[in-house]
């Protein structure tokens, strides 16, 4: 198993090393570079020059990715070009507040998802399928700045319960249940958001299940409805749904763009969209290699787990 | 008929099962009213093709029809319970106790996330009520019960470390847990090798006259079943077409279906160099079955009554009857008449 474990780890380095060399090389392909951002077209090509050298641009491409790299492996993120901040100390105020966020609704999200997939799975084409399986399609077909507009326009706007935007209201960053407050409809926005893709899924993996010999043979040695439920079929169940919880690592970087945009909640997402909007290279470029880092490592932490549930991936060295 | 019967015990008798889906709008009548019977301590034998019902007939025996079938019975009594009138429930406690069941692949009938230790206190656990430590004696003493090596070392693997035959031979080990009057086994060595096969059978066999049960087994394999079975019970169409014992059936088959199946099997002892007849045709759809008889459209004897009405059983012995408008006499008459002219 070990051996199994450590294989994994080391097929993930090249590929971290593989992604940070792509977006590199997609932003060096992109039409605009960072000196088109910080010029203007007055000015004379002695001044662009000038500019080009002091970034580092007059060097050949592989030394401008090798320094970048550099940069990034000693956790020098570079600077914004528009506000000339460090990147790394905007994504360490950022990064926690969408941390905030994303964590609480997706865990919430998986484990209502999982434990509605199993009772409709558990309960094909009765009523409690048909309910959950028609609401998880709808929520899968609903946009979810339209389902954040809504909330905003019910509890914001009409019963003016809960603030529209924002993390915190001025002068009480401190006070909990102001969060709390500003937290309930981005939170609500993300959990109706993840569930019903995630329901979907459990749903059919546990009908899959449900289909499998092993459980009539289960039946034909008398075990109950809910042994064979929680003895056999939910470990099983459980496999392919813990693929899905390593895919979803990333969503804790770029996972509430949208939500974070139409609440300003001050995370990853508006800050993503604003240097994208500002051509602002050294941010977009960072959070791409951060964000596809976290694919590579949530499939790590799958591969981890399937090999820990699983015991016929335990014997593949 | 009936005082030669009672002569020995019926563990399992059925009057007229019928089962029907429902699917996509539309009725399968997969079992149509089949009677039969088995005495304790025989092996009966239920020979059909694929669709023939066989599997069908025992499952809604063993109550595990889905919840889109529907199953009717006159009567059905296991050991003297009567289990029509049993609830969920009852039932549920009987299966796996009393009567068991194996089935044709035992490469997915073990849950691959449990060891094969589990699988058996499982079911020890829930039937005989025992502890851990004694469930745990129990399966190493089951599993030496069925010519499985090294118990103690196997209990703790999983079932992806065993071949198909050591997983069948697992399957009969939990079958034989709580020692059950009936073992159904469904095609138990249609997945197997044939080396395999004749171990498999033999195992039954043995266990079967060790331990006095009464096995059903359910094939498609006329010569599997020669050596092993006391009495043949042959289906098609979701209809018992012939039963009788073993003898009778391979010796003075009386349905036109039972002899095309015996000129389909190959006889390596015969030393003639007689063709194998294959049956033309294909088994009839149950969605919408003939009105008639089920084997008329590929039987050679077929008259126009045949495709109307379903025949009456003939009885030819306290053990033998037939579905078929004919009698053996008549069919061996007809039969010298047709090789005359073909």
């Amino acid at each position: 198993m070990a051996r199994y474990i450590l294989k994994r780890i080391l097929t993930a380095i090249p590929m971290v090393f593989l992604i940070t060399v792509l977006c590199f090389a997609l932003m060096h392909f992109a039409p605009y570079d960072a000196i088109d951002a910080m010029t203007t077209p007055k000015m004379s090509q002695e001044t662009i020059n000038l500019i080009k050298a002091k970034y580092g641009y007059d060097q050949p491409v592989y030394v401008q990715y090798i320094r970048w790299l550099d940069g990034i492996m000693n956790g020098n993120f570079g600077y914004s070009i528009v506000t000339k901040q460090s990147i790394a100390s905007d994504l360490a105020v950022r990064l926690p507040n969408t941390v905030k966020l994303v964590l609480p609704a997706y865990l919430t999200a998986y484990f209502l998802a999982v434990v509605l997939g199993l009772l409709a799975g558990a309960n094909k084409n009765k009523r409690t399928d048909k309910i959950i399986d028609a609401i998880s399609s709808v929520g899968i077909a609903v946009p979810s700045f339209w389902f954040a507009m809504l909330l905003i326009f019910a509890l914001g706007y009409k019963l003016k319960i809960l603030p529209i935007v924002g993390m915190h209201a001025v002068g009480k960053e401190s006070s909990i249940a102001d969060f709390l407050k500003h937290f309930i409809m981005p939170f609500l926005t993300l959990t109706v958001s993840f569930m019903p893709a995630n329901i979907k899924y459990v749903r059919s993996s546990t009908l899959t299940q449900f289909s499998e010999d092993y459980v009539m043979v289960q039946r034909a040695f008398g075990a109950t409805k809910s042994e064979i439920m929680f003895k056999h079929v939910c470990k099983n169940v459980l496999l392919p749904v813990v693929t899905r919880f390593g895919m979803a690592f990333r969503l804790l970087i770029t996972g509430s763009i949208i939500t974070e945009t139409v609440f300003s909640w001050p995370g990853v997402g508006p800050y993503f969209i604003k240097a994208i909007q500002g051509m602002d290279y050294p941010i977009v470029m960072i959070i791409l290699v951060l964000s596809s880092t976290m694919v590579i490592l949530g499939n790590l932490f799958s591969d981890i787990l399937y090999c820990l549930i699983d015991p016929r991936i335990k014997e593949m060295g | 008929m009936e005082e030669t019967l009672k002569k020995k015990d019926k563990i399992l008798s059925a009057a007229d099962i019928r089962t029907t889906f429902h699917t996509h709008g539309r009725t399968v009548q997969a079992v149509r009213g089949v009677s039969l019977y088995v005495e304790s301590g025989e092996i009966l034998a239920v020979v059909g093709e694929s669709g023939s019902g066989k599997s069908v007939l025992m499952k809604s025996v063993m109550g595990l029809m889905p919840d889109n079938a529907e199953v009717k019975a006159d009567q059905l009594t296991f050991a003297g319970q009567d289990m029509l009138g049993m609830d969920q429930e009852q039932l549920r406690k009987m299966r796996g106790k009393e009567m068991a069941m194996i089935f044709q692949d035992p490469m997915t009938a073990l849950n691959p996330l449990k060891t094969i230790g589990s699988h058996l206190m499982e079911v020890l656990k829930r039937h005989r009520g025992m502890d851990k430590e004694a469930a745990k004696k129990e399966a190493v003493a089951v599993l030496n019960q069925v010519g499985i090596p090294s118990p103690e070392k196997r209990l703790g693997q999983y079932p992806h470390e065993f071949s198909g035959g050591m997983r069948q031979r697992v399957l009969i080990a939990m079958a034989l847990c709580c020692k059950p009057k009936l073992l159904i086994a469904d095609e138990p060595t249609t997945a197997l090798d044939v080396t395999i096969q004749a171990q498999i059978l033999d195992l039954l066999k043995s266990l079967q006259e060790e331990t006095g049960m009464s096995i059903i087994l359910i094939t498609h394999d006329l010569g599997v079943v020669a050596s092993l079975s006391h009495r043949i019970a042959v289906m098609y169409g979701g209809l018992l077409m012939e039963e009788g014992t073993t003898e009778e059936i391979f010796y003075t088959p009386k349905h036109p279906y039972t002899r095309a199946l015996l000129h389909a099997v190959p006889k390596p002892h015969s030393g003639s160099k007689e063709r194998l007849e294959p049956i033309p045709g294909m088994a009839p759809s149950l969605i919408d079955p003939p009105s008639g008889c089920p084997f008329a459209e590929r039987c050679k004897f077929a008259c126009e009554r045949c495709t109307k009405e379903i025949p009456q059983y003939r009885t030819y012995s306290t053990t033998q009857r037939a579905l078929c408008i004919y009698s053996g006499e008549e069919l061996d008459h007809k039969e010298g008449e047709v090789e005359s002219h073909g």
